[in-house]
Order: C-alpha cells, then structure tokens, then sequence
C-alpha cells in the first residue's frame, strides 16, 4: 500500500516534470523524438532506483557535513555503469542521446530525491520513490517527445502518423518547439487540476 | 441628475476624454495599409489576395475563438486581428501556400498574443514573431518562393538583398562570373521606389509604404522617431560601411530594398512590443538600425529587418526601466 502510494505520489502529485519543474535541461534538449524521450527517462529512471537504494542503505554512515559529495560520487557510480551498458547494448541510443547520459549525473532530480527522501527514509521507500520519479520523469519526457515528433517530424517512434502531405514543422524538433510544447503542456495541466486542488 | 449640475463635479484626472479607442487606432493602420495591399496585388495578382485572405480570416477567427474558450469580452471588432493578419501575409513570399498563412496568423495570436494576455500584453510583434516561425519551421517554403513581379507563371528571382549580397561576397572574396552577372542586374532604384522587384508581397514598394507612413503621421497613430532614425540609421551605416571600403556602400538602395520601410513603419511601432518614452524610442530604433545593417552587411543572412526588431522588442522593457522622465526637475521641452 505505502509502496505503491511513494510510487504514484512521483508519477501524478509531484510528476518532476510537470510539477516540480525540475530536470529541464534533459527534458528540453533530448526530447526530438519519441524513442530520445523514453531512452533517458528510462536510463534517468535506473539510475535514481539505484542511487535511491544506495544512499538509503548508507545514510546513517555519511557525515552529514560531507553528504553532497558522498551522494555525488554514489549517483557517478551508477551513471557511470548505465553508459557503459547502453554503449554495449543500445549503441544506436547511446549514440542519440550523448552527451546526455553522462550528464544525468548533475540532473536536479536525482540529487534532490537524495538529499530530500533517500536520506531520510528506509530502503523500501526509497526504492519506491525512485522508481515513481524515474516513472514520471520518463512517462512526461516520452509524452513532451512523442508531441514533438508528431509535429516536427510527422511521426511518432518513427512511424509515420501524419501521411506524406504532411509538412513538417522544422522548429518542433528545435530547441525553440522544446520551451513552446513545454509551456503549452504545463498551462494545459494546470487547467486540467485546476479543480481538483 | 439636474441638481448635480448645478454642481462642480469633483473627480480624478484625466478630465478631457478621446474618443480615440483601440479600434479607431487599428482602422487607421489597417487605411495605412491599404496602399501597400493594393501594390500587393498589382504586382503578384492572386496569389496575393489568397495569402491576405486567408491569413487576416485565419487571425480573426483564432482571437475569437480563444477569447471564446478563455471566456473574456470577445473584441475581434476591434481591427487589431485584421493588422496582425495583414502584416503577417505582407511577409510571405508571393508563391506561399496559403495555410502557412493560416498557421503564422493563428500562431501570431493564439501564442505570441494571448498566451500573454492578448492586446497590449504581447512582448514581441506578433506578426514578426509569427514570421520568425514560420522561417524556422518551413525555410524553403520561406525563403525560396520569390517570384519576379507581374509574370504571370511566375518566374521566380532572388530579391534584390539576395543579389546584393552575392554580388557583395564575390567582392570580397573570389570573383566569379555569374555572380557579377547578377550584380549588374540589379533591378533599378525607380523599380524598388515602386515595388516592381522580387520580395514578400507587402515590402516591395517603397511609395506605397511611404503614403502609409504619411497617413499615420497626419491621424498621429504613431511619432517620425522609429521609422525615420531607424531607416537613417541603416541608410547611414550601409553607406559608411560599403564593399569596397569606408564611404563607398550605396546607402539608398538599402533603404529602398527588402524588408525595411514595412519593418520600420509599421512593426517596429507596434505599441505594446516598442518603448513608451521619447528618448526610449530613440535608442530602440537606434538599436534596430544598427542591428539591421550588422546583419546585412556581415551576418548570415541578406535580410536583418525581422530579427533585428525582434531582437529590440526583447530588449524595450529595459530601454524603458532606463528612460523614465524624471517628473521633477529637468525635463526637456518636448520630451
């Protein structure tokens, strides 16, 4: 019961994404295509499971005064074995989103799930909040990508939605289609719960 | 009621009304556009009077619409929707299919209008923004449908930037014959003074657009100082700083050719995207003219008038903060 209430609580009520605003710069830049999307929200996902359940078994080791480095160097561990698996096994991914894996060391989310619930609840928990950021994360990095690529690029995971009439509109897979899909979304989400809060 | 006339009325200024509203303002831009519709349409006949259509219908549907489903008082009377339309059809090269009309004005009013909080809110041009867009989402829609004007199948051309600015790479760098070729076919200055040149269908003649300017400034819908520094500023740098060293650029004929009479009159303007102060204005049509002649004399691009106003929109709110009159002590007399 509590596991699954931690898990929904990352993906609906405290969505990273559409809630908590953190986690920008992945969620813009790598989010060109559907496949981009749901590749690093899944390989965020991993890493924020594992650092979760790691800092949750050592925090009653880590000198309070030191835990950002310690948590840095648990959350570079995992960041470090994830690129080397995608490499081995998804070279065609790792390649599209580069730069970006190793860059999931500095997301916001991961450090912040950390410090403001890996380090102050039991393992379990942690686990559970992990995987239900990681959740929201990717299931709102493949939605804000799947919009982009429908319109920017007339398909979504590469197959074709919009037929060959379809003029894509180029500026949907720029960086400027990332802030304007982005803004539209969350002001549509906010209208949306407006009135159950 | 009698007895109170008899009385002073005691109320807060201001005392004397206009009946100067939104829409009386918007109907004088939308005469002074008149002129350039109507070059409009001698020069690329149909195709112009389809993107217009298309574009001020599409524009005024989507202020309704979205005032409709936001539920605030629909003002679609009040012409504001009709400028931006036509401003963002006069953008358009002559052979552009008409929904990208459609697309820019919905996207003019629906984004860079009302997701701000629609009329006066708006911190860019909508019709530029929406130009801006459409440039970065259909490029060769954009930038490769110039057609020469007044023929009938339509014999596509460059603009005359475009040659000018092939023309300006060969001088500098190797000399090649087809491109000097296109230097000595320059269409002349009585050609780009009438709009008988390839552009967008709204900026080819200067005549046109002059008369609009005169008619804004006779009604007082907008002041000499953005248009005339702006297009000073251009005509003055492009001259100083010419192909073939200090002194030597022809100044004029940048004036007269691409986007910058219909950019300096009618966009950079616009009241809510443009400073309020006198000496605000200044330094923004100062910045635009500077802007505009950078881009087209060593940028990437032939045309720098949409940028460059954009790029000054952004920075108005802050040209403002810098520029408030103080109200006591030394305020110039026409300030």
């Amino acid at each position: 019961m509590k596991f699954g209430k931690i898990m929904m609580n990352g993906i609906f009520k405290e969505n990273p994404t559409f809630r908590l605003l953190i986690g920008m710069c992945p969620t813009l830049a790598v989010t060109t295509a559907a496949i981009n999307g749901l590749g690093m929200g899944l390989s965020t996902a991993a890493v924020l499971i594992g650092s979760n359940a790691v800092i949750a078994l050592l925090k009653d080791v880590i000198p309070s005064k030191i835990r950002i480095p310690a948590f840095v160097v648990v959350i570079a561990s995992f960041v470090t074995i994830l690129g080397m698996l995608l490499k081995a096994y998804v070279p065609a991914l790792d390649k599209s989103l580069g730069l970006f894996i190793p860059l999931i060391v500095v997301n916001c989310i991961i450090l912040a799930r950390a410090e403001s619930f890996a380090s102050k609840n039991g393992v379990i928990s942690s686990i559970a909040d992990g995987l239900g950021m990681g959740l929201g994360f990717t299931l709102a990095l493949t939605i804000l990508a799947s919009i982009r690529e429908l319109l920017g690029a007339g398909s979504i995971f590469a197959i074709s939605i919009m037929g060959s009439a379809y003029e894509p509109a180029i500026i949907m897979i720029l960086p400027p289609g990332a802030f304007l899909t982005l803004g539209l979304l969350l002001g549509l989400i906010n209208k949306l719960t407006e009135k159950t809060q | 009621m009698k007895d109170n006339e008899l009385f002073l009325t005691a109320s807060s200024s201001p005392h004397i009304r206009t009946k100067e509203d939104v829409g009386v303002i918007m109907r004088d831009v939308v005469i002074a556009l008149v002129p350039a519709f109507g070059c409009a349409l001698y020069f690329f006949g149909i195709n112009a009077l389809i993107l217009v259509t298309s574009s001020v219908l599409s524009a005024v549907i989507a202020e309704g619409l979205i005032q409709k489903l936001t539920k605030k008082p629909i003002t679609i009377n009040d012409w504001s929707a009709v400028v931006t339309g036509l401003l963002l059809a006069f953008n358009l090269p002559p052979s552009a299919p008409w929904w990208l009309a459609v697309i820019g004005s919905a996207f003019a009013i629906l984004i860079v209008k009302h997701t701000f909080g629609g009329i006066g809110q708006n911190f860019m041009n909508p019709a530029l923004a929406a130009r801006a867009f459409l440039l970065a989402s259909w490029p060769t829609k954009m930038t490769a449908g110039f057609v020469l004007p007044r023929t009938l199948d339509g014999v596509s051309s460059s603009t005359p930037l475009a040659m000018l600015y092939a023309a300006d790479a060969t001088a500098t760098a190797t000399a090649e014959a087809s491109a000097t070729l296109t230097a000595v076919d320059l269409p002349s200055y009585m050609d780009l003074f009438l709009g008988n040149v390839a552009g967008v269908i709204g900026e080819t003649s200067a005549i046109a657009l002059l008369i609009g300017f005169a008619y804004l400034l006779y009604r007082g819908v907008i002041s000499w100082r953005i248009p005339v520094i702006y297009i000073g500023v251009v005509g003055l740098m492009t001259f100083v700083f010419g192909a073939n060293g200090l002194f030597t650029g022809n100044g004029i004929y940048h004036i007269l050719s691409g986007g910058l009479m219909l950019g300096a009159i009618f966009m950079a303007t616009d009241y809510s995207s443009s400073p309020v102060t006198p000496r605000g204005q200044i330094i923004f049509a100062l910045g635009c003219g500077i802007l505009t002649s950078v881009i087209r004399l060593w940028g990437g691009y032939p045309e720098g008038v949409s940028y460059s106003i954009l790029l000054m929109n952004v920075a108005a709110p802050l040209i403002d903060k810098y520029t408030i009159p103080k109200i006591y002590g030394e305020v110039k007399a026409n300030a």
